[in-house]
């Protein structure tokens, strides 16, 4: 269904307002305008109301004090700047988004090229067992992570014990800490990748595979000179919509490590969160998110230029 | 050099049988046409040429060597699709570079190579598009370049020609003779139409139900088809084909037909279709051998009602029932009546042919390819 | 050149292409299995966990990867009649099933007017619908905080109900659009003909040939509520009004008190709805994650 993203945005041209010749048409052509109209009025509602609304509400919160009586400009901005603790923040929504992405995107092109080669039969069970991460609530599935990398039952640490290793503090040490997270957020995201790269290798003509061999490529220069430059629209689709709900993924921090140990996991919704919710400062913890907002815009703008290209290429 | 073999090859996809061991001679420079109807696994032919199928049982060789167990790209040969197959993401240089590319063939020579193919086919300044800019016929020659500029053994081609319009077809026909000219090459070439197959093939080959029913010049096919199958492929429009029974009277033979019809054999005929005086047979005859009755009797006249006409402008189609049986007879249309009248017919018995129902093979007579002493219809 | 029964064939000295073949298989289906192993261990453990009472758990004398020699029920029995489980599984149904019924009212007609009926705007309203998508709920997540606790709707499954349709509204009418412009023109036309109003012509002919999109779109609705997190951690506290997701993370998972059989038995049983529906409806899930890019 990847082709409807294409089709839906070289989308509907709107048609020029009839100038009429006769009364008759002319009621039709507003008729059919205004039951259009209120067709889609319920969603416009929901999207002006709880959406654009509170988008342009939160940036307004993000303005105030505390105790949101005062307007105090950008003086929170100021505030998160001073704080080590945001540029932390920073730095480790940076790092998790962008590490997981990229293992995301590899897991998902060397699964879909494994699914890709079995026979067709094969697949389509293949495809049903390895998507089942995704299917699970993700703040179920982990917590059942959480009980593995539990520090005194962790199943892990058992088989390690087994083989003579170590013993690792999952969730308590920085480091491992925030490599869980990347781990759960890559075992949730990976079948997404695989199941949207099997469709997008499924779309490429065997046709051209068949030139190619007989114009003398192996594998690898089938690869390389067909496969990847047919899918590039769709990788990088992916790949920023990805980049987009990773920055704002909250309950896999949430669940793992609420954000320790020592704010050395918490990411922006997370520590969004516990500003605003927990700790009651509403207009801090806006300022916070909103920081999400200038990534989701050039995201965006490069995914909608991706969709418009795909439509132009079939 | 490159000769094509293919010995007692048999491909089978599952339990069906799509090739049921073919024997195939192609010698080198020749343009052979696999031609049949949907099914008979000409295309499954070709693609085990190409490597693109495994072949189930049997020896394929190019140039002398086995190639069976060799990937595509090892075999040296190169294949224009039915649907074009052409990179949508490189520009047609790169399109058709791709090949000598991939084996790391200096830039220069690359150019000269491609631009060479491309001035054949009249595609120079196409060169920086990109598939999607180009219509029909220009996607096709810019896969047909793709396949000049390797320099292969043999040219495939999957019927190429199968996408274009009417006219454009007509058109790429005469391309695609040109080429062969121009380059010589070993090329097999698979389609349907068998009118492409007449007007560019050296020999053609009908292929039916997997296996191959003849093998010949396209003049040989015309005038001496072995099996019913062939006689009623080759030729638009085809072959009629009547039930009668060959009877003996007085010493001379004659075909009799329904509705009191008897046409004379040949003399030339007699002795080969003596042996089957008796017998019910099948008469074939091409509606251009059918025509209006001319002044001097043959004894081959007849007489019959008009069902339809369709007039072609240079000729006009009449067609007649004889026992149930629609006949098709080619007329000039100043002789052509309408329907519901009768009209008088004169059938050209020197290029009769009888079929033996049974086995379904055209009776051989000496006479017939010698009939027609006109230039061989073959491709040059 | 043609001196052909002389020389014998040559035959290059290659491996067959069958055996070369089912060597790629071979590999292919180890680093599968070496993957498939990677995604289900999670799953697979909590239910292995889900079999042992606390007391097998604490004492850490069983192999923890395989399940209990002894496998009892007393998690599921604890669960359903010593906490809030019940009621968190009462209102999430509740609260999904609502929110399912909203955003396909919502989002049918307006796909349907997006995508079929052209008006002035209609093609940068749809790109429009798309990009709200992208708006992620950790960040209307506050702004929504004040506004449902002005409509004093905070602290009550209600507030879920209001809310929960942006995250699904402009995803379900991203799918609708894309598959009523897939029904043919001609349809229209002749329905035209036939005499039909819009309403009808939806009713009876673009939802009955779109309907794999219908599913696809409900499906993708109900996992997505079925799912939410952020939301009712944010705006509920009431054991009473809570919902599955957030209801077993805050209130099953105690300090110092770890039941986790009983905790897994909760999340299984909570991950259960999506898993079955997957199970018998995959395609059409499939199909409603294809249509554009979601979580992950």
């Amino acid at each position: 269904m990847s082709e409807t993203i294409s089709r839906r945005s070289s989308a509907v041209k709107p048609a020029a307002p009839d100038a009429a010749r006769t009364g008759n048409l002319y009621r039709l052509a507003r008729r059919r305008s205004t039951t259009a109209f209120l067709f889609a009025l319920p969603l416009l509602a929901v999207i002006g109301g709880l959406i654009v609304y509170p988008g342009l509400y939160a940036i307004y919160l993000s303005m105030l004090n505390k105790s949101q009586t005062k307007f105090i400009g950008l003086g929170n901005y100021a505030f998160l700047f001073s704080r080590d603790i945001f540029w932390q923040v920073v730095e480790q929504s940076c790092l998790f988004a962008i590490t997981a992405v990229i293992l995301k995107a590899l897991i998902g092109i060397v699964t879909a090229h494994l699914v890709n080669n079995l026979p067709s039969k094969g697949q389509r069970k293949w495809r049903g067992m390895l998507l089942i991460p995704w299917v699970i609530p993700l703040s179920l599935s982990t917590l059942g992570w959480f009980w593995l990398l539990d520090p005194t039952y962790s199943a892990f640490n058992w088989l390690l014990a087994g083989i003579g290793g170590p013993h690792i503090p999952w969730l308590s040490e920085p480091v491992w800490a925030r490599f869980c997270t990347i781990l759960v957020n890559v075992w949730f995201g990976a079948p997404f990748f695989l199941i949207m790269y099997l469709a997008a290798l499924k779309s490429v003509p065997e046709q051209l595979y068949e030139a190619a061999a007989i114009d003398g490529a192996n594998a690898w220069q089938k690869l390389i000179h067909i496969t990847l430059p047919m899918m590039r629209n769709i990788i990088a689709i992916t790949v920023l919509f990805s980049l987009i709900v990773t920055f704002a993924n909250y309950d896999i921090v949430r669940v793992l490590t609420s954000g320790g140990p020592r704010n050395t996991t918490h990411i922006f919704a997370t520590w969004a969160f516990q500003l605003g919710i927990a700790s009651g400062d509403i207009p801090l913890g806006a300022s916070v998110s909103l920081f999400m907002f200038p990534i989701l815009g050039i995201s965006a703008v490069f995914i909608l230029r991706g969709v418009r290209r795909r439509g132009r290429e079939i | 050099m490159a000769r094509v073999t293919l010995n007692k090859v048999v491909k089978k996809f599952d339990q069906t049988e799509a090739v049921r061991g073919i024997d195939l001679d192609i010698a080198d420079r020749e343009f052979v046409v696999l031609v049949g109807p949907s099914g008979c696994g000409k295309s499954t032919t070709l693609r085990m040429i190409a490597g693109l199928e495994e072949t189930t049982a049997g020896e394929i060789m190019i140039g002398g060597e086995i190639v069976n167990d060799l990937p595509p790209k090892d075999r040296d040969i190169a294949m224009v699709f039915q649907n074009y197959a052409l990179y949508p993401h490189m520009t047609v240089f790169e399109n058709m570079s791709f090949g000598l590319r991939l084996k790391k063939f200096p830039k220069a020579e690359i150019r000269q190579r491609v631009e060479r193919a491309a001035r054949i086919l009249d595609i120079i300044e196409l060169l920086d598009r990109r598939p999607r800019q180009l219509s029909g016929g220009q996607r096709q020659r810019v896969a047909m370049g793709r396949a000049i500029v390797r320099n292969p053994k043999v040219f495939l081609f999957d019927e190429p020609l199968s996408n274009l319009d009417a006219k454009l077809r007509v058109q790429m026909r005469t391309e695609i003779k040109k080429v062969h000219q121009q380059v010589r090459t070993t090329t097999v070439y698979v389609t349907h139409d068998q009118v492409e197959a007449m007007t560019l093939a050296d020999r053609v080959v009908v292929m039916n139900s997997g296996r191959i029913e003849q093998v010949g010049t396209p003049h040989e096919l015309y005038h001496s088809p072995k099996t019913r199958f062939v006689a009623g492929f080759i030729g638009s429009p085809a072959m009629n084909f009547l039930s009668c029974r060959l009877i003996d009277a007085a010493g001379a033979l004659a075909v009799q037909l329904g509705e009191g019809l008897t046409l004379p054999v040949p003399a030339e005929r007699s002795a080969a279709y003596r042996p089957y005086a008796g017998r019910a047979l099948v008469l074939g005859l091409r509606p251009e051998h059918i025509t209006e009755s001319r002044s001097y009797g043959t004894g081959a006249e007849f007489v019959l009602p008009v069902d339809v006409v369709e007039p072609m402008g240079m000729e006009t189609m009449v067609y007649v029932s004889v026992d149930g049986t629609e006949v098709c007879a080619r007329v000039s249309p100043e002789a052509a009546l309408a329907p519901g009248e009768r009209m008088r017919f004169m059938a050209d018995m020197r290029h009769m042919h009888l079929i033996d129902p049974d086995s379904e093979r055209v009776i051989e007579a000496p006479g017939a390819a010698r009939v027609n002493g006109a230039a061989a219809v073959t491709a040059a | 050149m043609s001196a052909i029964a002389a020389d014998p064939p040559r035959r290059r000295a290659v491996g067959s292409l069958r055996r070369n073949r089912r060597w790629a298989l071979v590999t292919s289906y180890v680093f599968l299995v070496l993957f498939a192993i990677f995604f289900l261990t999670p799953p697979y453990y909590q239910l292995v966990t889900a079999t042992k009472s606390s007391a097998e758990i604490s004492s850490q004398t069983t192999d923890p990867w395989l399940p209990s020699p002894s496998p009892t029920l007393e998690n599921i029995d604890a669960l359903w009649n010593k906490t809030d489980f019940p009621i968190y599984l009462r209102n999430t149904a509740l609260v999904t099933l609502c929110v399912v019924v909203i955003t396909m009212a919502i989002a049918v007609p307006a796909a349907f007017s997006l995508g079929r009926m052209k008006f002035w705007g209609s093609g940068i309203l749809a790109t429009g619908v798309f990009l709200t998508y992208l708006v992620p709920d950790s960040l209307l997540f506050l702004p929504l905080f004040k506004v449902v606790g002005n409509l004093g709707l905070l602290n009550s499954y209600w507030a879920l109900v209001l809310v929960y349709p942006t995250l699904t509204v402009p995803f379900c009418t991203w799918i609708m659009i894309g598959y009523f412009q897939s029904v043919p023109k001609e349809l229209d036309e002749a329905a035209l003909i036939d005499g039909a109003n819009h309403l009808q012509m939806l009713f009876k002919i673009f939802i009955p040939v779109a309907l794999p999109g219908l599913i696809a779109a409900t499906i993708f609705a109900f996992t997505v509520c079925w799912a939410a997190f952020v939301y009712p951690m944010a705006f509920i506290y009431s054991s009473d009004q809570q919902v599955l997701t957030a209801g077993t993370i805050t209130t099953l998972v105690k300090g110092d008190v770890y039941q986790w059989g009983m905790i897994m038995t909760a999340a299984l049983i909570a991950a259960a709805p999506p898993l079955v529906i997957y199970a018998f409806l995959m395609d059409y899930y499939i199909a409603g994650l294809t249509a554009g890019a979601t979580k992950g």
